[in-house]
C-alpha cells in the first residue's frame, strides 16, 4: 500500500524542528510500524539524505524505549499497545499518517523523534527503592504477602517507562508513571518502612523535573500500553497525605 | 602465550566457594574509596555487580548504550528464574539444580563454577523478594514455583511471564539507590568502543556519547564487562535489535579470550517470520511448554485448519519422540526436533517454517481463567503480533536465535585473561555448557553481578589500594582514542552504494543457515569463505549517511556489524573444529541413525578458548581440559 508520512524532523536539541512530507509506496499490512519507518529509511539512505532518528530496541513491547505520537496518539491509535507493536494492518492504502516525538517540557527532543527522558529517570533515582543491602534479605518466604497484594503489585510495577502518560496528558504530568512505582511498594510489606519519605522525595522529584500536575483527566491510563490504571494515582495520594 | 588457569579453588566441590571466601584477600571499607570499578552493562549481571559494588563502597561507574539502565534486555526474559529452594517439596536440591545444569549443558560447563551458581541461587531469590519484586505467590502468601524445560522438579520463581523485567527493576532500583547515594555515577546512551590497556592490566574504557558523538575517556581499577550475548548475529533472533557482541569482541581483540563461541542457543518457541522487512523474533516464554502440546499435521501439506484436524490425525512429535519429558525436553531437543518436521514437509503456516503449539487440552482441563492468569500476557503479545487469538486457535512457532553460551573466558573469579578485566552474565562463558536451561540465565546474571563478582574482584583490587586514581592523560588513553576515531572515520569514508542493514541482514541468513540450528563441514567452509567476501564488500561499499559528531544510529550500526563479521569467523571456526555434537551444537556428521546427538567425550570434553592473533590470522586454541569429579558422564537422554 501507499503511505504519505509527515514527520517531525529536527537536527539537534538547539534547532527549530519541522514536518516533512515523505511517500511510501511499498509498504505491506503485515509489516510493524517500526519496520515501515526502517523502510523508510533505507529508502532515505540509498538516496543520500539523512535518516529519521528513532529510539527502539526490544520490539516487542517491554523495554519502553520506543515512542512517538502516531496521528496525535501516543504509540498510536490502537490500545494497549507500544509503537513496536503497532501494525501497519491498522492503516489503509493512501492514508497519511502524522509521526512526532512525545511533547513535554520534561522531554526535551535530541533529534526527530527521539527525546531526553533524563527526568523519570531522576523521579526513580529520588525514592524507588527500597533499601536492602546486598546479602541482607531475609529469606524469601518469612514475609507472607497476600496474593491479591502481589498481584497488584505486580500490575503496577508493569509500567515500563515508556513516558506515554507524559505524552497524553495535558499537563504533561507524571502522576501515574511515578505512582505505579509508589504503588507497587506501597502494597508490599517490603516497602512500607520506607513509604513516607518514598513519596514525599518522588513527588518533589517530580515537581522539580518540570511535570505538570494531574487534574484526573484519564488520559494517561486510556493511553498507557500496559494498562497501568488511575486508581495507581489515587494510592499515590493517600501515601503522600500519609508522608506529612 | 596466554596460559590458562581457572583457578578452581581445592577442596570437594560443595566446600571450593566457602573455602575461597574465607581465603580471599579483602580490601577494607576506608580503601574500598579508593577503587574505581567501570561496569558495562545495565542488566540483571549489570545493574546488580553495580548496586553491590556501591554498597560495599567501591567508586563505581556504569555505562549502557540505551538512554535508561532499565531498558537491558534482561528486561525481556519471560518465564522465570530458578533456584534451589525446594519449596514445593519435590526432591530439589542445591545438587540437583547443579546436576540439572551440568547434564543441561551436555557435559561442557566447569563444575566448580556451576556448583556455585547453584549454591547462590537462593539467595538471589530472597534479595530480589526483599527489593520489591513482585513473584508470583500462592493464596497463603508464600511464592510459588513452577516447573520449566529440561527438568522434572518446580523451582522456577515467576512474575506472570515477565520475570525478566520485573528482576530487572528490582536491580535498577538498587542501582537507583547507590546512584542517589553517589557511590554508582551512570552513563546512558554511552558506547564502548575500546579497552585500554596500562601495563598489562584493563584500566579503562572509551566511550562514545550517543547523542553528541564526543569521545571519552574512563579510567578505573578494574573493569566489568555485563555486555550480554551476540544473538543478534543472526540479524532475526529473540534479542533486542540494538544488542551487540562489540564490548567482548573489542575485550577479545586486546587478549581476552573468546571461549566456545559456536555455543548458540537457538529458542524452541518464538513468533514466526512474518515479513521480509521483519526485524526480530519475537520470543513466547518456554512456560508455555508447561501446557501447551507442540505438533504438526500427521499427512504432509494437510491444509485443513489445525481444528479440523483430529486427534489421531496430529503428530504430537516431541511426546512421540520424547515419552519421558514430552514438550519439556531441553531447548536444543525441542528446536532440532521441530526443524526436522518442517524440513521433511510438515510444517504448517504460510512458509511451511512452523509448527503447532496448542493449548486446546489444557483450556479444557484447567479453565481458560488458569490458563489466563498463567500466560495472560504471552497470549496477547501472541495475538498483537500475527493476529490469531491462541485461546480459540493453536499458536504457530518456529526456533530462534536466543542466547550465546558461548563468550569470554574467565577463571573462576570471573577475571578473563586480561588482569583486571571481568565478565558477568550472558557476557561470560562458565555456566551453561553447550546448552542452557531455561530460567538459569537471569539466575546465573544475578548471581555474578550481586555475590560472585563482589566477593572476588577484591582479590584483585587488594593490590591497588596504594595505587591512587588511573590518569586518562597518558599515552594508552591517547592511542585508545585515535584508534577509536581512525575507524570511525574509515567507516564515514566508505561512501559506498549498501546500508548497513542489508550487510547484517544478508549475513544474518548466512550464518542462520550455515552456522545455525545444525551445522556440517562442507557448510561450514562455505560460510567461511563467503563470510570473507561479504566482509571485503562491507568495507568498500557499504554506506554510512550522516558525520561522527551528532547522534548518527547508522554509525552505531555499522561499527556492531563490522565486529560481527569478525565474530562470525570466529564462530565457524569454532563449529568447524568441534567435530561433535554437544549441546545446541548439532553437526550433522555425527548423530545416531535416529537421528540424536553424539558426543565426543574422548575428544572434546574442553573448552575451546580462542587467541586473537592478530588481523587475518587464524586464531590460536587453548582448551580447558574439563574433569568431571563429582558427577558421572553420561549421555544425555530425554527419552
Amino acid at each position: 500500500m501507499k503511505i504519505t508520512l509527515d514527520i517531525w524532523r529536527q537536527k539537534s536539541r538547539n534547532e527549530k524542528g519541522r514536518f516533512v512530507r515523505y511517500e511510501l509506496e511499498e509498504v505491506s499490512p503485515e509489516m510493524s510500524f517500526l519496520e515501515m519507518l526502517d523502510l523508510l529509511n533505507t529508502n532515505l539512505i540509498k538516496r543520500g539524505e539523512d535518516p529519521v532518528a528513532f529510539d527502539h530496541d526490544c520490539r516487542e513491547g517491554i523495554c519502553g524505549t520506543c515512542g512517538m505520537y502516531v496521528n496525535g496518539h501516543p504509540h498510536g491509535p490502537v490500545k494497549s499497545i507500544t509503537t513496536c507493536h503497532l501494525s501497519m494492518r491498522e492503516f489503509k492504502d493512501g492514508d497519511t499518517i502524522t509521526v512526532e516525538p512525545f511533547r513535554a517540557r520534561s522531554f526535551p527532543v535530541i533529534k526527530d523523534l527521539v527525546i531526553d527522558r533524563m527526568s523519570l529517570e531522576h523521579i526513580q533515582v529520588a525514592g524507588g527503592f527500597i533499601s536492602v543491602k546486598t546479602g541482607s534479605a531475609p529469606e524469601a518466604n518469612t514475609i507472607p504477602v497476600p496474593k491479591k497484594n502481589a498481584d497488584e503489585a505486580f500490575d503496577a510495577a508493569s509500567c515500563i517507562g515508556c513516558g506515554a502518560c507524559v505524552a497524553a496528558c495535558k499537563n504533561a504530568s507524571a502522576m501515574l508513571f511515578l505512582s505505579a512505582k509508589v504503588s507497587q511498594m506501597a502494597l508490599l510489606p517490603h516497602g512500607k518502612p520506607e513509604a513516607k519519605q518514598r513519596a514525599r522525595e518522588m513527588v518533589a522529584a517530580m515537581d522539580d523535573m518540570g511535570f505538570g500536575r494531574c487534574s484526573n483527566t484519564g488520559a494517561c491510563e486510556a493511553k498507557c500500553p500496559k494498562n497501568i490504571k488511575i486508581t495507581n494515582i489515587a494510592r499515590l495520594n493517600r501515601e503522600y497525605y500519609k508522608a506529612y | 602465550m596466554t596460559k590458562l588457569n581457572s583457578k578452581i579453588p581445592e577442596g570437594p566441590l560443595t566446600e571450593k566457594w566457602s573455602r575461597y571466601r574465607r581465603d580471599v584477600r579483602l580490601v577494607n571499607a576506608a580503601n574500598k574509596k579508593k577503587l574505581d570499578i567501570i561496569v558495562v552493562g545495565t542488566g540483571l549481571a549489570g545493574a546488580g555487580a553495580s548496586s553491590a559494588l556501591g554498597e560495599l563502597g567501591y567508586n563505581v561507574k556504569n555505562f549502557c548504550f540505551q538512554d535508561s539502565p532499565r531498558r537491558a534486555h534482561s528486561v525481556a526474559a519471560q518465564g522465570g528464574i530458578n533456584a534451589a529452594k525446594n519449596y514445593m517439596n519435590d526432591g530439589d536440591s542445591i545438587y540437583r539444580l547443579f546436576l540439572d545444569m551440568i547434564k543441561g549443558g551436555d557435559y561442557r560447563a566447569r563444575e566448580a563454577n556451576v556448583y556455585r551458581a547453584a549454591e547462590v541461587s537462593n539467595a538471589v531469590i530472597d534479595h530480589y523478594t526483599a527489593q520489591g519484586v513482585p513473584f508470583a505467590r500462592d493464596y497463603g502468601g508464600t511464592l510459588d514455583n513452577r516447573s520449566f524445560g529440561g527438568v522434572q522438579v518446580s523451582r522456577t520463581f515467576y512474575a506472570r511471564g515477565q520475570t525478566g523485567q520485573q528482576c530487572l527493576l528490582g536491580a535498577y532500583s538498587a542501582l537507583n539507590r547507590q546512584i542517589k547515594a553517589g557511590k554508582v555515577k551512570m552513563f546512558p546512551r554511552r558506547e564502548m568502543l575500546e579497552l585500554v590497556i596500562v601495563d598489562g592490566k584493563a584500566r579503562g574504557i572509551i566511550t562514545r556519547n550517543l547523542e553528541t558523538g564526543e569521545l571519552e575517556r574512563h579510567s578505573a581499577h578494574a573493569v566489568v564487562l555485563a555486555t550480554g550475548g551476540y544473538g543478534t548475529i543472526y540479524y532475526l533472533s529473540t534479542l533486542a535489535v540494538n544488542s551487540n557482541a562489540s564490548a567482548a569482541w573489542i575485550a577479545h581483540k586486546k587478549g581476552a579470550l573468546f571461549a566456545n563461541p559456536s555455543f548458540v542457543q537457538i529458542h524452541p518457541t518464538s513468533v514466526p517470520q512474518l515479513n521480509e522487512y521483519q526485524a526480530k523474533l519475537t520470543l513466547m516464554s518456554e512456560s508455555l511448554r508447561n501446557d501447551g502440546r507442540i505438533w504438526v499435521p500427521a499427512k504432509k501439506g494437510d491444509e485443513r485448519l489445525p481444528g479440523d484436524i483430529p486427534d489421531e490425525e496430529r503428530d504430537y512429535f516431541l511426546e512421540r519422540r520424547y515419552p519421558a519429558f514430552g514438550n519439556l525436553v531441553p531447548r536444543d531437543v525441542a528446536s532440532r526436533a521441530a526443524k526436522e518436521r518442517c524440513d521433511a514437509g510438515y510444517g504448517v503456516g504460510k512458509t511451511g517454517l512452523a509448527v503447532y503449539l496448542d493449548f486446546r487440552d489444557a483450556i479444557n482441563k484447567q479453565g481458560k481463567k488458569a490458563i489466563e492468569d498463567k500466560y495472560g500476557n504471552l497470549f496477547e503479545m501472541y495475538q498483537v503480533i500475527s493476529g490469531f487469538n491462541p485461546y480459540e486457535t493453536p499458536m504457530m512457532i518456529y526456533p530462534a536465535g536466543h542466547y550465546t553460551m558461548g563468550g569470554l573466558w574467565v577463571d573462576y573469579e570471573l577475571m578473563t585473561t586480561i588482569p583486571g578485566l571481568y565478565a558477568i552474565g550472558e557476557a561470560n562463558f562458565s555456566d551453561h555448557g553447550a546448552n542452557r536451561l531455561g530460567a538459569c540465565s537471569l539466575m546465573q546474571a544475578a548471581g555474578d553481578g550481586y555475590f560472585i563478582l563482589p566477593n572476588t574482584i577484591s582479590n584483585y583490587l587488594a593490590d591497588d589500594i596504594k595505587r591512587g586514581k588511573i590518569a586518562t592523560d597518558t599515552p594508552e588513553f591517547d592511542e585508545a582514542e585515535r584508534s577509536v576515531k581512525e575507524r570511525i572515520e574509515r567507516l564515514l569514508a566508505i561512501e559506498g552504494t549498501q546500508t548497513v542493514t542489508s550487510f547484517h541482514k544478508r549475513l544474518g541468513r548466512l550464518m542462520w543457515d550455515l552456522c545455525g540450528m545444525s551445522r556440517n563441514e562442507e557448510d561450514l567452509k562455505k560460510a567461511l569463505s563467503l563470510v570473507r567476501e561479504m566482509e571485503e564488500e562491507f568495507w568498500k561499499d557499504v554506506t554510512v549517511p550522516g558525520s561522527a559528531d551528532q547522534f548518527n544510529q547508522e554509525l552505531e550500526k555499522a561499527g556492531r556489524v563490522a565486529d560481527f563479521f569478525e565474530l562470525a569467523r570466529l564462530m565457524i571456526e569454532d563449529a568447524m573444529h568441534r567435530n561433535e555434537s554437544c549441546g545446541a551444537h548439532f553437526r550433522e556428521e555425527k548423530q545416531t541413525a535416529e537421528g540424536e546427538a553424539m558426543r565426543d567425550d574422548k575428544n572434546f570434553a574442553y573448552v575451546a578458548a580462542w587467541e586473537y592473533a592478530g588481523k587475518g590470522v587464524p586464531e590460536k586454541l587453548h582448551k580447558e581440559m574439563l574433569s568431571f569429579e563429582e558427577v558421572e558422564v553420561k549421555e544425555r537422554s530425554y527419552k
